[in-house]
């Protein structure tokens, strides 16, 4: 499939028509998905009546938006009017949001075409899109194997070829792992440059919503449209937006990059150390320096991150009650007929029936860690580690302009390998945890393929809002490893 | 309640801010609307949706704060409230924790002192503290029995409340009742709060407890929930207090618990214990960041702060010259204490328009809220006491006018032309008069000359009406005295 801006282009041009781009992609997705199970909805109708309007616009004469033309799978925990947005969870089935989220409106305003809804673990809460309640999405480069979670389902939809580009979101490396896993870059940008109104939250001091692309440019592009200050969202940045693109073709000469040492300890897998490592010496190679620093926090991130997020998300998760919308289970028998106790029992037995056993794993943890009498001992005290962690990054970046390290410590693992062990499957998110708790933007772009053929995904973690430092190394890093046909198998 | 006791009381006033919109999303505030029209993805608790702050009820939460003597906070949090309840759309309420916007302050009410003392002795003016008063966002309303069980109306949800929580200060429930009724007067005089027990935009929680007269240490505590008048407040918590020394003086203890009142059997029951309080398990809301309140935004709020009413009944009394008792009057209502304000600038003579207001406007006045509606226009009023004064008409005709005038626009100068109003101040024909009435009353003149002064108004009366109360009184005096004392 081609790349997001060949796409714009050509249908800027007038080489291709929308329709045919978004037939294209439902073939595709058609041929695929079949196996792959990357996405939840396909918004068939939709999809044809944007591009109908795409072609109808161009036909007037009208200037086209950016991305023109282009497909944009979205992670289904992103609210699209009238389209079914379940997270991943029985506790939303066949919920339709009656609005759209400000990410949607704008890939809509940019003439975006949006296929459908991708698969996802539940509620994001996962590393595989294994805890996903409609079944795990598989990876095109070896469907035994995991593309990683929770954003696996959008990032299959790219490297399948069924969509040139696809929105994720990433709470603790939701967008970079599985980008990592499957061969596609994959960009989680500073906390705050994109409005999280619409996106079904997890953990919402952390969750940020980011593209996926085919490559660095597109991902690029696809930023240039989400970012920005929604006054809807409290928290979004109202610092100007950077030329992305631009970035993209940026030198890299003179950049410093600092290696982190804690980064390649026990539990890293040789062959991916033998691509990152090689990766860098690339970039070195092209005119970067390169120098070790340290972040001697890491150690802490795991568990800092699963105390914050599950506190997070044990009180997000409160509004699936039954009472208003999505499922709602009766009891079967209660003993005691007051109407309290009929209310608790319906809360009991639709939030058992709706969740599953991922998610209440992190709403029983996150609901003991706020508890009167242990949440100084542990969300105090996470807090607190947090901002020790940022400061690692901020000592770090007053002597180098990027982090340099591996996205995941493995290749993708097989399907149900870490499913029964929580804790292995937690770890796998050891790299990309950091960054998120930090707030800082953070990139995964593919490296060398392991001798067996799987992928690699360099993490670039840069300062604050210097989205462009990492998408000028990132097109470096793709220059010297072209990119390989999509979705063989 | 016996000697032996006394009672500590402190109170926590919820108070909605009459702001065009809810406290985190654009739907509208208004009471009385069709169930869940008032609602969006925001305050039903829809997936995605995210909470904005609403600046208008910063506004007003902070002019409250300054109201009260509050210090201001430069920086606050939002905190999440977790529990689950229909009413309650996200599961958790956003509320202000361990880090409010405003901290201390105080309350100056007043009270009738009991114990004997004559029927009008002054009350005596008294301060209660301030712990604290932060902003949080009201629940929706459940209702029950209406067939098909419960139902939830989240027209509500969402609304801007501010918390006002008392220290425990208060020692009598008369002194509880004079507290909110200071406290509401403040709100309504700001135009935050619309004063409405009953419809529940204030309403009012109480902490009680009892100890032995002269004792320095606190008593197990008891929280009254939910009273919905100044009637019910003094009430409950004789009631409770009663409760609590009967409990004491018969050997038992008193249990940490909340409790109702219920009107009809005029007692107090068990809503839940201590054991089983919630695990509210606060934590800092993550989908606002802290809120800055700098100095200039306080300042600027500080400079243009409306007249507390106890500062403007003072000013009523030191500038105008009114009684203590007729700034009161005119400071019940703030659109009260307005027309007032505005018909004694134009007139210059605030206590005869204050006068004239009590004796006459005011049972034709009806309030609602912060609204008020009055039959005529301070510039009626003042023109009507501008023909009084200047002699054209008289006290009784100012009153015939002003009833002629109610509900129009008419000029009360034109009017009384019209009507044929003047007061008669022509010395022969006030003369004309007196002469005629003394001649008739030859035996009650005599009396008058013999040193039964006590008369003279049985003569004044027959002159006022044989001119149908159109004589100068002034004139009518100085003529009969003439007269009688020849």
């Amino acid at each position: 499939m081609d790349t997001v801006v060949a796409v714009a282009e050509s249908v800027r041009k007038g080489d291709k028509r929308a329709v045919e781009i978004a037939e294209t992609a439902l073939a595709r997705i058609e041929q695929r998905d079949r196996d792959l199970h990357a996405f939840l909805a396909v918004a068939k109708d939709e999809l044809l009546a944007q591009a109908r309007a795409v072609d109808e616009k161009r036909a007037r004469g009208e200037a086209l938006g950016p991305l023109a033309g282009v497909p944009v799978a979205l992670k289904d925990a992103l609210c699209m009017r009238g389209v079914p947005t379940t997270s991943g969870s029985k506790m939303l089935e066949g919920w339709r949001p009656p609005y759209d989220a400000t990410v949607v409106a704008k890939l809509r305003a940019a003439d975006a075409l949006i296929p459908g809804k991708t698969n996802l673990d539940e509620f994001a809460m996962g590393s595989s899109t294994e805890s996903s309640a409609y079944g795990p999405t598989k990876n095109p480069v070896d469907p035994e194997r995991t593309p990683g979670g929770s954003s696996g389902g959008s990032a299959v939809a790219v490297a399948a070829g069924m969509s040139p580009a696809s929105l994720g979101s990433d709470t603790g490396g939701s967008i970079r792992q599985p980008a990592a896993f499957t061969g596609v870059v994959g960009l989680k940008p500073t906390y705050g440059r994109v409005s999280r109104f619409g996106l079904v939250a997890f953990a919402s001091s952390l969750d940020q919503i980011g593209p996926f692309a085919t490559d660095v440019r597109g991902a690029a592009r696809v930023l240039s449209v989400i970012a920005g200050h929604d006054p809807k969202d409290m928290t979004s940045l109202t610092a100007e937006l950077h030329d992305y693109e631009a970035a993209c073709g940026a030198s890299v000469r003179g950049l410093r990059l600092g290696v982190p040492e804690e980064y390649f300890a026990e539990g890293l897998d040789p062959d991916v150390e033998a691509s990152i490592r090689g990766a860098i010496k690339a970039l070195e190679a092209d005119g970067c320096s390169v120098r070790p620093v340290r972040l001697p926090h890491t150690r802490h991130a795991v568990a800092t991150y699963y105390v914050i997020a599950t506190a997070e998300a044990s009180s997000n998760l409160a509004r699936f009650d039954g009472v208003r919308y999505g499922l709602r289970v009766e009891p079967k028998a209660v003993s005691d007929q007051s109407q309290g106790s009929a209310l608790r029992a319906m809360y009991g037995a639709t939030r058992d029936a709706g969740f599953g056993p991922e998610v209440k794993r992190r709403i029983l943890l996150g609901t003991f860690v706020l508890s009167a009498g242990y949440y100084d001992a542990y969300y105090l005290k996470a807090q607190k580690v947090r901002t020790l962690i940022r400061r690692d990054f901020e000592a770090a970046f007053a002597d180098v302009d990027a982090v340099v390290c591996p996205t995941a410590p493995t290749p993708p693992f097989k399907l149900g390998e870490k499913t029964s062990d929580p804790l292995s499957m937690y770890l796998s998110d050891v790299y990309t945890l950091p960054a998120s708790l930090a707030g800082l933007p953070a990139l995964s772009v593919p490296c060398a393929p392991t001798p067996s053929g799987l992928p690699v995904g360099l993490q670039i973690v840069t300062r604050p809002l210097a989205e462009t430092t990492a998408l000028t190394l990132a097109a470096a890093v793709e220059a010297s490893h072209p990119r390989r046909d999509e979705g063989r198998r | 309640m016996s000697g032996s006791w006394e009672a500590v009381i402190g109170l926590e006033v919820h108070a909605q801010l009459l702001t065009r919109t809810k406290l985190f999303c654009g739907c509208a505030t208004s009471f009385g609307a069709p169930p869940n029209t008032h609602v969006c993805p925001t305050c039903l608790g829809l997936p995605g949706a995210l909470p904005v702050l609403n600046g208008e009820a910063v506004r007003m939460a902070v002019r409250t704060a300054l109201s009260l003597g509050c210090s201001i906070k430069e920086s606050s949090r939002f905190a999440r409230k977790n529990y689950f309840y229909p009413d309650l759309p996200k599961g958790y309420q956003i509320s202000q924790y361990d880090e409010p916007f405003s901290e201390g302050g105080f309350v100056e009410f007043e009270v009738e002192e009991s114990g004997g003392q004559a029927k009008d002795a002054p009350p005596v003016t008294k301060r209660a503290r301030l712990t604290r008063i932060h902003m949080e966002e009201d629940a929706g309303k459940n209702l029950h029995d209406l067939g098909g069980g419960s139902v939830v109306d989240l027209n509500r949800a969402g609304t801007p409340l501010v918390e006002i929580v008392g220290e425990p200060d208060l020692r009598t429930p008369a002194e509880a009742a004079g507290y909110l009724r200071a406290l509401r007067d403040v709100l309504v005089f700001l135009g935050v709060n619309d004063g409405n027990l009953e419809e529940g935009s204030f309403r009012c929680d109480a902490n009680v407890s009892i100890r032995p007269a002269g004792s320095s240490t606190l008593g197990t505590r008891v929280e009254l929930k939910n009273i919905n008048s100044f009637r019910f407040v003094e009430k409950a918590l004789a009631g409770e207090i009663a409760r609590q020394r009967d409990v004491l003086e018969s050997g038992g203890r008193v249990v940490q618990e909340t409790r109702g009142w219920d009107e009809k059997t005029s007692s107090t029951f068990s809503l839940r214990s201590k054991e089983t309080a919630q695990d509210y398990r606060y934590f800092p809301e993550p989908d606002l960041p802290p809120l800055r309140l700098d100095e200039a935004f306080v300042a600027t709020l500080r400079a243009t702060l409306a007249e507390t009413p106890r500062v403007k009944r003072e000013r009523f009394v030191s500038e105008l010259g009114l009684s203590p008792y007729a700034a009161q009057v005119l400071t019940q209502h703030p659109r009260v204490a307005a027309f007032f304000e505005e018909a004694a600038t134009l007139s210059l003579d605030g206590v005869a328009v204050a006068n004239f207001i009590q004796s006459e406007v005011l049972r034709d006045v009806t309030t609602r809220g912060v609204e008020a509606i009055f039959p005529v226009t301070p510039g009626q009023v003042v023109e009507i006491l501008k023909l009084v004064s200047q002699g054209k008409i008289s006290g009784k005709q100012a009153k015939e006018l002003y009833a002629k005038a109610k509900g129009t626009t008419a000029s009360p100068a034109a009017l009384a032309a019209d009507l044929g109003m003047s007061q008669v101040s022509d010395p022969a024909a006030i003369e004309a008069a007196c002469a005629k009435v003394v001649a008739d009353n030859a035996k009650q003149a005599e009396q008058y000359r013999a040193g039964k002064t006590g008369v003279f108004g049985f003569f004044v009366g027959q002159v006022m009406k044989a001119t149908k109360g159109s004589a100068n009184p002034q004139l009518v005096n100085e003529t009969l005295k003439r007269l009688l004392g020849g």
